[in-house]
């Protein structure tokens, strides 16, 4: 598949408020979301990530920038003349319609011929199983039911993207997984473009195909959830994305010099002023001291079943957090106390701006 | 029970209370019911029971005539007061707050705070200066001060479910490919619905039993049932007002009867 363009938003900024007070939402955001892509942007609340998607979606228009759909500038249109459709937070299913009914309701407002309504309308209830609840009021479904309503809705009239606000954030558990399957389902079968907003990391990990990773209203990295996992480019996607050790210092050709003096390789870094790095629990190799290493003591053992979480203490005083298979039954372990030298993977050190 | 809730219904006295306040409320009534059945020409020396009273008003011209024109003037005031109250709520509450909201709100809501009589004079003044210069007479001055006097009952139940109503449905209308009359045609009126006849039901009754206002206003020959039985009240009184009255009750209850079971359903859609 060719990496063609759906959606592009150049420059983008959105200011709530006047003059001094003003709060810029979005602060010159440029993204291209492909054709066929599920991309998810990410981020804690506040972030800016749901303003650009309502944006996109038309319900509130920039400050600044502009959004291409298709390479049409809709900057500009209602949402009503964009052929994007929403699935809400809230679901904001009509109360006084039946649900196949309000699965019509779009085919209706586009004029489609009562027939095709109606068939499309089968169609899309079949596609999230609630054929059989097709005369039901909205207010007489489970929540998951009320989800998939609105993803019928929502889909039926065949949008060129599909937006979806933290949709899962109001299910239990068990059925936010099945969820999660089933939206993975319905994106590759219907091919639609989905634009996923969401919190919740493990969701963005899962599910897309490239994730937007946003904070304080700036996008900070975009990429596959491999590339922002193991290369992350600055301290908040580091951090925001599982968990990670950083460690600063003095940038050397190819190499970190921490506080106690210690040379950590970092293959690529060049000399020159301050540095952080950045590596994950995960890569983290313990060793005898006498097999040589960073020098570092086992300050805590947290067993968490398949891994063990063995905090460690450097000399100069910088924690870090190694995540280990845990021992075999009968196999010996680290101890509490310990001294130990530590390794890190190769490649494994990143650095990352901060 | 480890705490003692304060309770009004345990204070000493609070039986008798209420029941003096229920006395006061029901008897009256009571007595102006079970006096239309009365025999005996007097609204107060009990004869017998007898429909009579009922058939006689039944059968008088001036009484249907008056009756015909409460209706319909309770009709147009209604309807009239009932769309600019749509309008008005629409007005107020579908959009980002504004400069001078509460102003907005007391001006809409001036026949609740300023006494009936003084706009009854106004009227009565105002609706001379235009008939003299323009000539025009009719029953429209008084449905025309009827509309306006009923604006606020019909608004602020309109607007109390347009409040309560899920701005998200407007969005997604509009998402779906709605205009915004569409959204408004197929959306937002239909939950308003029960909203607007609550509101028109208010209206209907508050025009169907006005005195003070159509008094002034009203000119000869254009009673309404009301201010044709304050006129009788000058006359000789029979139970036949017990009887008129008894039904005008009954059409009242019933409306409101009406309005509660419309307002109370509120999620129903």
């Amino acid at each position: 598949m060719t990496a063609e363009t759906i959606i592009s938003a150049r420059n983008v900024v959105k200011a709530f408020g006047q003059g001094a007070a003003a709060v810029r939402a979005l602060d010159d955001v440029s993204l291209d979301i492909l054709r066929g892509e599920f991309f998810t942007l990410l981020g804690p609340s506040g972030c800016g990530k749901t303003t650009l998607l309502r944006l996109i979606a038309g319900f509130e228009m920039p400050t600044g920038g502009q959004i291409l759909l298709d390479g049409a500038d809709i900057t500009t249109l209602p949402p009503n003349r964009r052929p994007v459709n929403t699935v809400f937070q809230s679901y904001a299913l009509f109360p006084h319609l039946t649900v196949a009914q309000n699965v019509a309701f779009g085919l209706q407002m586009l004029g489609k011929p009562a027939a095709e309504v109606k068939a499309t309308t089968a169609r899309m209830l079949a596609l999230v199983k609630l054929d059989h609840l097709a005369g039901r009021k909205t207010a007489q479904l489970s929540g998951g039911q009320q989800q998939r309503v609105a993803l019928a809705r929502a889909l039926a009239p065949q949008p060129k993207v599909l937006l979806l606000d933290e949709p899962l954030s109001a299910l239990d558990l068990k059925l936010r997984k099945e969820m999660q399957v089933e939206l993975k389902r319905l994106q590759i079968e219907t091919g639609i473009t989905f634009v996923f907003v969401t919190h919740d990391q493990e969701e963005a990990l899962t599910m897309s195909d490239r994730i937007g990773v946003m904070s304080n209203g700036k996008l900070q990295q975009v990429g596959t959830a491999k590339d922002i996992y193991t290369r992350p480019r600055n301290r908040f996607v580091a951090s925001f994305i599982g968990e990670t050790n950083f460690l600063t210092g003095t940038a050397e050709d190819d190499a970190l010099r921490i506080a106690g003096g210690a040379r950590i390789p970092v293959p690529g870094l060049r000399a020159g002023g301050a540095a952080t790095v950045t590596v994950r629990p995960e890569q983290l190799r313990l060793g005898p001291p006498a097999e040589g290493g960073l020098p570092a003591t086992v300050r805590d053992l947290v067993y968490f079943g398949t891994d063990t979480h063995c905090h460690l203490l450097l000399e100069d005083g910088t924690e870090l957090v190694a995540r280990l298979q845990s021992p075999a039954s009968g196999e010996a372990g680290f101890v509490t106390g310990q001294k130990v030298g530590l390794r890190f993977a190769e490649g494994a050190v990143q650095k990352v701006e901060e | 029970m480890a705490e003692k809730h304060f309770e009004v219904s345990r204070l000493p006295g609070f039986a008798t209370t209420a029941i003096i306040v229920f006395v006061a409320l029901y008897v009256p009534i009571f007595t102006l019911v079970a006096y239309s059945f009365n025999a005996s020409m007097s609204v107060a020396v009990w004869g017998g029971f007898s429909t009579d009273w009922y058939v006689k008003a039944w059968s008088n011209q001036q009484i249907k005539d008056a009756t015909l024109r409460s209706l319909i003037i309770a009709c147009f005031a209604a309807a009239i007061s009932t769309a600019v109250a749509t309008m008005a709520a629409l007005g107020t509450t579908r959009r980002k707050a504004f400069k001078g909201q509460t102003f907005i709100y007391v001006m809409i809501n001036q026949p609740l705070m300023v006494p009936e009589i003084v706009t009854a004079v106004a009227l009565l003044i105002l609706f001379g200066m235009i008939k003299q210069a323009t000539g025009i007479q009719g029953i429209g001055y008084v449905i025309l001060a009827h509309s306006a006097f009923c604006i606020p009952f019909a608004y602020l139940p309109i607007r109390a479910r347009l409040e309560g109503m899920d701005l998200s449905l407007e969005t997604a209308a509009a998402d779906l490919y709605a205009t915004p009359w569409q959204t408004f045609r197929r959306v937002t009126l239909p939950l308003l619905a029960p909203g607007i006849a609550a509101g028109a039901m208010l209206a209907f009754v508050i025009s169907l039993d006005d005195v003070v206002i159509t008094e002034f206003v009203k000119a000869g020959g254009q009673d309404t049932l009301p201010t044709y039985m304050l006129g009788q009240m000058k006359r000789q009184l029979t139970p036949e007002i017990n009887a008129v009255s008894s039904m005008l009750l009954l059409v009242t209850v019933a409306l409101l009867t009406a309005f509660f079971l419309l307002t109370r359903k509120k999620n129903d859609g």
